[in-house]
């Protein structure tokens, strides 16, 4: 009588304890939606990759369909060399365009893909051509403030 | 000067018990592990032990875990709206707790309700004389009482962190989305979007993991290494507190610069 | 005649930390006798208990238990041995978070795979041979001490054992629980064809049931015989015992210094 209470209750805990890793895993972690069975890998050269991270999301048309699996420095080019694993269902022509962008005015960086015309698509291991580095926005300002101080002589 | 020396020879002698008992924790560990065997051949005894550390733990995890996701919606909430970015409620919320709070405070509370306990049982077994009986009655103390106390808080403690992080989760929705009016779909796709499984969430089991090995070891350390009087015994207990505390706070640091030590 | 010795204690020294405790002891317990050693407080008896048990090495000599030598057994022969051999400790140790049923039916658990129907009769016919078949059900904290006095002595002879050991059987009791005790070791000891050792520091009540007595001082063997020898010795140490006077040859103080010595040094800290 005694023990079958015990085993009842300690049966009870680790079910609800796996119940809470579960909730942490599927509900609070991305398990369901962001592990992709199988993915393959591009790579995006970049001017630029502002605060781009590992394991930062790479979103077309807003949906997630891949993630930032490496980041490095070529020593060669001077450029940032983004590693991505995308999800094998997903496939994208040659001339797509990689562009790094923000989500919201602060919000995380992620690799943006706009979908070219090419016929031809890109195969594991490829690297997209065309990028777009992430907007600084120190740059952007100075720029501003240069162009305003180049448009004012000659409002005058 | 001589004041000097004696003090020099005292801190010596200190820092010299210290180092012995390491030592002796460190056997004491190889122990349990050799022994473990009858342990896991006789669930039974287990099951006892996880009863006693994890069952009994419930409440008060829950409660609290509870407590500081209501806490924490309240507080995030204040800071994320100066912001404009109240939406984040959720990230803030799950990352603190998944990552930090929920193993370390969980932890800190196992290791006064459990931990303690466990050493004033041993200690007391040891006080009666209980393990010198045992041990003559041909039953080894450390297979029949340590090893499945040990193994009984390094099973319980992970699913007590992973509780008291739902608490916590479910605590800050209850401030965020049901009480503010922060948006339920953006508080939930937001923690989804931001909170990694294996960087965050499973990070943070290895450290509830880890944090039961170190509690677990510590209180049957502490019991059976009790001098065993009323007096020794109540030390041995406040020792398994303050150690378990201190162990906790360490090693997160250590395991924290580890896991989150990447960009 | 040495086959006739179930235990034998032989040239047997102690020391405990740089402390000498047992000092060339030389003891044997034939089989089927209840012995009993006796001597003062701290005079070493626990420790002769712990050594015959294997639970401490000695530093010279050798405890022979059933013709095998204690500290040249390995851990599973101990083992096998302390199975075969029940202790019953000063204030019981029983184990508080079982009832008195588990209690006696523990190391017949742990050690066989009766089944529960018989380990239920087991247990109480040894509840029963201490009168204690009614209180199964009780914790033990709900016994009082001459009943857990005998529920422990109940477990020690779960299995049976050859040998019985008892540290200080008397301790604590009012004097009818003592009479029970010391006449349930005498009938537990023929009953059970076994060969007990009784530490004890209790003359009057042993002297009724034993058949040998050793006595101890600062780790030595001082006089022994049967308690009518005894009775009759001249032996100021035995006779100091006997009549419990205060001072004689064990003094009354513990080894000091100068006493006037004492009273004038100013101590170094309040």
């Amino acid at each position: 009588m005694n023990r079958t209470i015990l085993d009842l209750w300690v049966g009870f805990f680790v079910a609800i304890g796996i119940v809470a890793l579960l909730f942490l895993a599927l509900k609070v972690g991305n398990l369901s939606s962001s592990n992709f069975a199988e993915t393959y890998v591009l790579q995006a050269k970049f001017d630029n990759i502002g605060g781009l991270k590992v394991r930062g999301p790479v979103k077309s048309a807003g949906v997630v369909v891949g993630r930032v699996a490496n980041i490095h420095f070529d020593p060669a080019t001077y450029e940032a060399v983004v590693t991505m694993n995308l999800d094998t269902r997903y496939r994208f022509p040659k001339d797509t365009f990689a562009s790094i962008l923000t989500s919201g005015l602060l919000g995380e960086q992620y690799i943006g893909l706009d979908v070219g015309g090419d016929e031809k698509m890109l195969k594991a291991g490829d690297s997209i051509a065309k990028t777009q580095s992430a907007v600084v926005l120190e740059k952007l300002i100075s720029q501003f403030l240069f162009n305003k101080a180049s448009e004012t002589p000659a409002n005058k | 000067m001589p004041k000097l020396r004696e003090l020099l020879v005292a801190l010596g002698s200190r820092v010299t018990d210290r180092i012995w008992r390491l030592g002796f924790a460190a056997r004491f560990l190889c122990m349990i592990l050799v022994y473990s065997g009858q342990t896991f051949l006789r669930p039974q005894l287990l099951f006892r032990e996880i009863w006693f550390s994890g069952v009994l733990s419930l409440i008060i995890i829950m409660v609290s875990g509870l407590f500081v996701g209501l806490v924490l919606g309240l507080q995030g909430y204040d800071t994320l709206q100066r912001y404009g970015s109240s939406e984040a409620l959720g990230v803030l919320v799950a990352l603190s707790l998944v990552r930090e709070l929920g193993p370390v405070v969980a932890g800190l509370l196992f290791a006064s309700r459990a931990g303690s306990a466990v050493t004033a049982e041993i200690g007391l077994m040891k006080a009666t004389e209980q393990l010198k009986a045992m041990d003559m009655m041909a039953v080894n103390p450390m297979a029949r009482v340590v090893a499945p106390r040990f193994w009984g808080g390094v099973i319980a403690m992970p699913l007590l962190a992973a509780l008291f992080s739902m608490m916590g989760v479910f605590g800050g929705y209850l401030i965020g989305v049901v009480f503010i009016g922060v948006d339920e779909g953006a508080f939930w796709s937001q923690m989804q979007s931001s909170v990694d499984f294996r960087e965050d969430v499973l990070n943070g089991i290895i450290k509830s993991f880890v944090f039961g090995i170190a509690v677990s070891l510590i209180a049957v350390f502490e019991g059976y290494d009790s001098i065993p009087t009323a007096e020794g015994v109540s030390r041995a207990i406040t020792r398994t507190v303050v150690t378990s505390a201190l162990a906790i706070l360490a090693l997160d640091f250590v395991l924290t610069s580890f896991m989150f030590r990447s960009l | 005649m040495p086959a006739d010795n179930l235990v034998k204690i032989s040239d047997l020294n102690f020391s405990y930390e740089n402390r000498s405790i047992l000092n060339g002891i030389n003891m044997e317990f034939p089989r089927g006798k209840v012995v009993a050693i006796m001597g003062g407080s701290g005079c070493g008896k626990t420790t002769l208990l712990r050594l015959i048990g294997g639970q401490l090495r000695p530093s010279s000599g050798t405890v022979t238990v059933n013709g095998r030598v204690v500290h040249e057994m390995g851990h599973d022969e101990l083992y096998g041995m302390r199975r075969r051999m029940g202790m019953l400790f000063q204030f019981g140790a029983l184990f508080t978070d079982i009832s008195v049923y588990d209690n006696v039916a523990f190391q017949i658990r742990e050690h066989t795979d009766l089944s529960e129907e018989l380990i239920h009769d087991l247990v109480m016919m040894k509840l029963n041979a201490v009168g204690l078949r009614g209180a199964h059900t009780l914790m033990p904290n709900e016994l009082s001490g001459g009943m857990a006095r005998r529920v422990a002595l109940a477990r020690a002879i779960a299995l049976d054992p050859m040998l019985m050991m008892y540290d200080e059987p008397f301790t604590g009791l009012d004097p009818l629980s003592l009479g029970v005790i010391g006449q349930l070791i005498r009938k537990l000891n023929d009953a059970l064809g076994a060969t007990s050792l009784m530490v004890t520091h209790d003359i009057q009540e042993s002297m009724l049931i034993v058949d040998y007595i050793y006595f101890m001082a600062e780790g030595r063997v001082v006089a022994q015989g049967t308690p009518d020898e005894l009775r009759a010795t001249k032996d100021p140490f035995v006779h100091q015992f006997l009549y419990a006077e205060a001072d004689g040859p064990v003094p009354f103080h513990y080894p000091a210094g100068d006493y006037s010595a004492d009273l004038l040094r100013v101590p170094a800290r309040a």
